[in-house]
């Protein structure tokens, strides 16, 4: 399969479907190797696959433009992180001692990757990121580093985007990914599939942050919608990737896919023409993507069978009560407070009781809903959270009461802090006439 | 493609080598528009030919030889495109569609001298 240099100059940049082609392709080729060659190299190694697959993709950067893309380009780009591997590690300046052991650690390890078939390869790679996804979610890392870490090596983000997707300083993130590889270094953590015993713990931390990835690229109130949309696909692409293993095959990993599908389905109604965020009952349902909502709906089946119900199977129950309604009144918000009431009595969130609050009242009227927000347990924790008054602001609009519903939106317009935000309470606070 | 009443120019890339690593993603943008560049070379019958250069090499005055090929050390040769044109200024005006300029890529444009053939 490689063959080096496999230029492509007739083809260089002449056909419109390369750029289709190679749609993210240096992301994911990031993700890919990082794994393969972490699992090669060994976890407390991790860096120095980091470094050489970036150095490899500078180079494809750099060459591909007058040479044309590679008909192989995970082949080209592993055969020049063998050969810059070999190069850095006899020339890096820093831990001079080690040199010899890390150049002839690059040679072992990848002196047959580059030769192997193409099946074969493609084989070990997923093998690798199913591994290596194990390894970033390790129960000793904390769970905002086993995010970043997720993020850095399976989905080839870097640390300025992971930095703007968590609304967190690029120092914060470079920090947390310092110290997840001095952690893996430390305890030796070895790229293995976890053991029988520990299981089920052990999939339910990757499951929880792919959740957290998924939620972070659903946010609706900031960042770029790319980089967002990006997060969302990556999350049920290594999810799909566990579920395809029978590892991961489990009825909470199916459920998850489940509730993330149906959301993604509404990815493309969420924004109106001014790019305004619509609710739900304002988007347009036509615009809800069908086949991955058949494919939730696959998903779901698959859940229940084993008996077994996770969050994320009552979570998918409501996401999926939502999806396939035809229309905002239509929908059975009877069985999504039934789902809420289930949620809220295994995890007394304030933010689930909020959103149950929310599915009151389209049950029950505004007025059932404000005893419900009246009532929310643990709503000391939301009182300066604008949410709540957002909440309570548009339910004293549905009852028709403006001058109350102003009170609570204009409370809620002074705690939000994002743009977007502030925007939509405003808009609200003047259909409430103040 | 006819480039009778055309003449050569040899573009020059030269790559600052200090702004920091791009992430896979701003590599994916970066290269996209230089695709999208060369695509336009070709579509306009402007592209000969192309090819990356080493960072690499050697440069020899008089009987010293020293690493280049620049004094200046913190640039990279990127790679060069061979370009037909009008003349000059028309390849001057093709280089300034080069997506690297930007970010502080430096173009060389060499007119291929036109003499009699040997």
């Amino acid at each position: 399969m490689k063959t080096f240099p496999p230029s492509d100059p007739a083809g260089c940049a002449a056909s419109p479907e390369v750029a289709q082609l190679v749609d993210h392709l240096f992301r994911r080729e990031a993700g890919r190797l990082v794994a393969i060659l972490a699992r090669r190299f060994g976890a407390e190694h991790l860096h120095l696959a980091e470094d050489v697959v970036q150095d490899a993709l500078l180079k494809a950067m750099q060459t591909w433009p007058f040479t044309g893309v590679p008909a192989n380009p995970t082949g080209w780009i592993l055969q020049v992180a063998r050969n810059r591997g070999l190069d850095q590690t006899r020339h890096r300046q820093m831990g001079r001692a080690k040199q010899p052991e890390l150049a002839s650690l690059v040679e072992a390890c990848l002196a047959d990757a580059v030769h192997l078939p193409a099946p074969q390869f493609e084989d070990e790679i997923r093998d690798s990121q199913l591994r290596m996804m194990f390894v970033c979610c390790d129960p000793g890392l904390p769970p905002e580093a086993q995010v970043a870490l997720t993020l850095k090596v399976l989905c080839g983000f870097g640390e300025r985007e992971i930095a703007a997707a968590f609304l967190v300083r690029e120092a914060a993130i470079a920090k947390r990914l310092v110290r997840a590889r001095q952690f893996l270094r430390d305890q030796r953590v070895a790229v293995e599939l976890p053991a029988a015993a520990e299981l089920a713990p052990r999939l339910q931390a990757v499951l929880q942050v792919l959740y957290l990835m998924f939620n972070e690229g659903y946010k609706a109130s900031h960042g770029d919608s790319v980089l967002r949309e990006d997060l969302c696909a990556d999350a049920i692409r290594l999810g799909e990737l566990l579920a395809a293993h029978p590892l991961g095959d489990r009825p909470a990993t199916h459920a998850l896919l489940a509730l993330m599908g149906f959301n993604a389905a509404r990815l493309p109604a969420r924004l109106g023409t001014d790019g305004a965020i619509l609710r739900m009952a304002e988007q347009e349902r036509a615009l809800w993507d069908r086949e991955k909502i058949h494919r939730a709906l696959a998903h779901l089946e698959t859940s229940g069978r084993g008996g077994e119900a996770s969050r994320f199977h009552l979570e998918a129950g409501i996401a999926a009560c939502h999806a396939l309604a035809p229309s905002e009144a239509a929908t059975d918000w009877r069985r999504i407070v039934e789902l809420y009431d289930e949620l809220l009595a295994r995890d007394a969130s304030p933010v689930v009781a909020l959103n149950r609050a929310v599915a009151v009242a389209r049950l029950r009227g505004p007025l059932a809903g404000l005893s419900a927000l009246d009532t929310l347990p643990g709503r000391a924790a939301l009182e300066n959270h604008h949410l709540l008054h957002a909440v309570a602001g548009q339910l004293w609009l549905d009852a028709g009461e403006p001058l109350k519903a102003a009170v609570s939106l204009r409370r809620a317009h002074g705690m939000a802090t994002l743009e977007a935000e502030r925007v939509l309470l405003a808009r609200r606070l003047t259909e409430a006439g103040g | 493609m006819s480039t009778s009443n055309k003449s050569q120019f040899l573009l020059l890339f030269r790559h600052p080598n200090e702004a920091p690593d791009p992430s896979p993603e701003e590599m994916q943008q970066i290269f996209g528009k230089w695709m999208a560049w060369m695509k336009g070379l070709k579509a306009q019958g402007h592209f000969v030919a192309a090819d990356r250069l080493d960072d690499g090499g050697k440069v020899l005055r008089g009987t010293s030889v020293t690493d280049g090929p620049f004094a200046e050390a913190k640039e990279i040769v990127g790679g060069f495109v061979i370009v037909a044109a009008d003349h000059l200024a028309h390849a001057a005006e093709l280089a300034r569609g080069c997506p690297g300029l930007a970010g502080g890529t430096v173009v060389e444009v060499r007119p291929i001298e036109d003499l009699p053939p040997i």
